[in-house]
């Protein structure tokens, strides 16, 4: 079942106020239409499902760390659409095809096809993990991956709430930093 | 890595997000440039000695007032401009209107002045530390600028540069404007002018380096 422009922008409104589980679904929705659109962009071009897979899995990192970027006063596909051709173009200028292959699109396509049959990306998050700093890396692995709360974490480390939201947010964008830092090389 | 995986990873403590951080990061921004140039315009070059009389005040009114009219709107885009998808929302073309409106003003004035004068109106007495001020003024707004809108996401590089150029360029014209003792129409279309657009230009060519995310 296809959630509608409607049913994302409610999902992406309460996951603006902090409902976690409104996130993970809207991100869940997300993902199948991402991959079907970078798998249908990425295949005229020649390329793989793991190369699609990179994309969509950046393309989710952007739409979180960024998502104060939304204007709740507007639509939300045009916005993830927008984020979705940006990272394409991204892409395919760093991996050095040509301009001319970047494809004409329109905004409604980024939402037109579901696709949840998902492969592994190339990434290793473990791996991009340890490159960060370690401030950074241990409030990830504590409050995104073990699951223990802010403030938990700030009392474990010994720093304050608001350090620890920073790091998040930071290390969160470093990862995305460094997974189009190995693209490159 | 599985996408699952990742979902489940940005899921976890999801953050309650403050929906004006765009607006309120990228205007903060602006004002923080404005208040560091002025700042700079009061320690390094002086305010203007004749400050208080009349002529004096016109002018520098008329500077103000042109380049206002440029920085308003052009910070209206630039917050348009700083989210995804936003150059469809703005009409960056308009923004050359107050440049035909200070060049037709400045036409005009030479109309009025014998053409012998013209050189001497146009250049005024420091056409050269107008022309260097502004933009080497610039480069403290244009970077505090270039830092608020890397935390936002825009989607078109280039002309999101061009207008954080051009909003440091008219913050950086208004404080010279405060020193600048040359007063004529030419003048400030020929100089206060030239010099934000060479900054937009800058802003242009550096958008795409500075602003990727």
């Amino acid at each position: 079942m296809i959630a509608n422009e409607a049913e994302l922008k409610a999902l992406m409104l309460a996951s603006l106020n902090g409902d976690a589980a409104a996130h993970r679904s809207l991100l869940n929705q997300l993902s199948g239409r991402l991959r079907a659109y970078y798998r249908g962009k990425l295949s005229r071009l020649g390329r793989g499902a793991t190369e699609a897979e990179d994309l969509v899995q950046e393309a989710l990192i952007a739409i979180h760390t960024r998502r104060h970027t939304y204007d709740p006063s507007e639509p939300l596909t045009p916005w993830v659409h927008a984020i979705a051709r940006y990272k394409l173009i991204d892409h395919l200028r760093q991996t050095r095809a040509s301009m001319a292959d970047a494809p004409i699109d329109e905004a409604d396509e980024v939402l037109a096809q579901d696709d949840h049959i998902g492969v592994e990306s190339a990434y290793d998050i473990h791996r991009l993990l340890n490159q960060l700093p370690e401030k950074m890396r241990r409030a990830i692995q504590a409050v995104k991956l073990d699951g223990l709360s802010v403030g938990e974490t700030a009392t474990r480390y010994g720093v304050t709430e608001s350090a620890v939201k920073v790091s998040v947010h930071r290390g969160l964008k470093a990862l995305a930093a460094s997974i189009a830092r190995e693209k490159k090389a | 890595m599985k996408t699952d995986d990742l979902i489940a990873m940005l899921s976890t403590n999801v953050e309650q997000v403050n929906r004006r951080r765009l607006v309120q990061i990228v205007a903060a921004a602006i004002a923080i440039g404005a208040a560091l140039v002025i700042a700079a315009v009061f320690v390094v070059l002086g305010i203007r000695p004749d400050l208080m009389k009349t002529g004096a005040l016109a002018f520098l009114f008329l500077k103000l007032v042109f380049t206002l009219t440029v920085l308003v709107p052009a910070s209206v885009f630039l917050i348009r401009l700083a989210r995804p998808g936003g150059e469809r929302k703005a009409r960056v073309a308009l923004l050359v209107l107050p440049f035909v409106g200070i060049i037709v003003l400045a036409a005009v004035s030479l109309a009025f002045t014998p053409s012998s004068h013209w050189a001497t109106v146009a250049l005024g007495d420091q056409w050269i530390e107008c022309l260097l001020s502004i933009p080497i003024i610039a480069i403290v707004p244009f970077a505090v600028i270039v830092w608020a809108v890397r935390q936002t996401a825009p989607t078109d590089l280039t002309r999101a540069g061009a207008l954080a150029g051009l909003v440091a360029g008219t913050v950086s014209a208004i404080g010279y404007a405060l020193h600048c003792t040359d007063d004529s129409l030419p003048f400030i279309a020929l100089w206060y002018g030239g010099t934000i657009a060479l900054c937009t230009f800058a802003g242009a060519k550096l958008g795409p380096r500075l602003l990727r995310w």
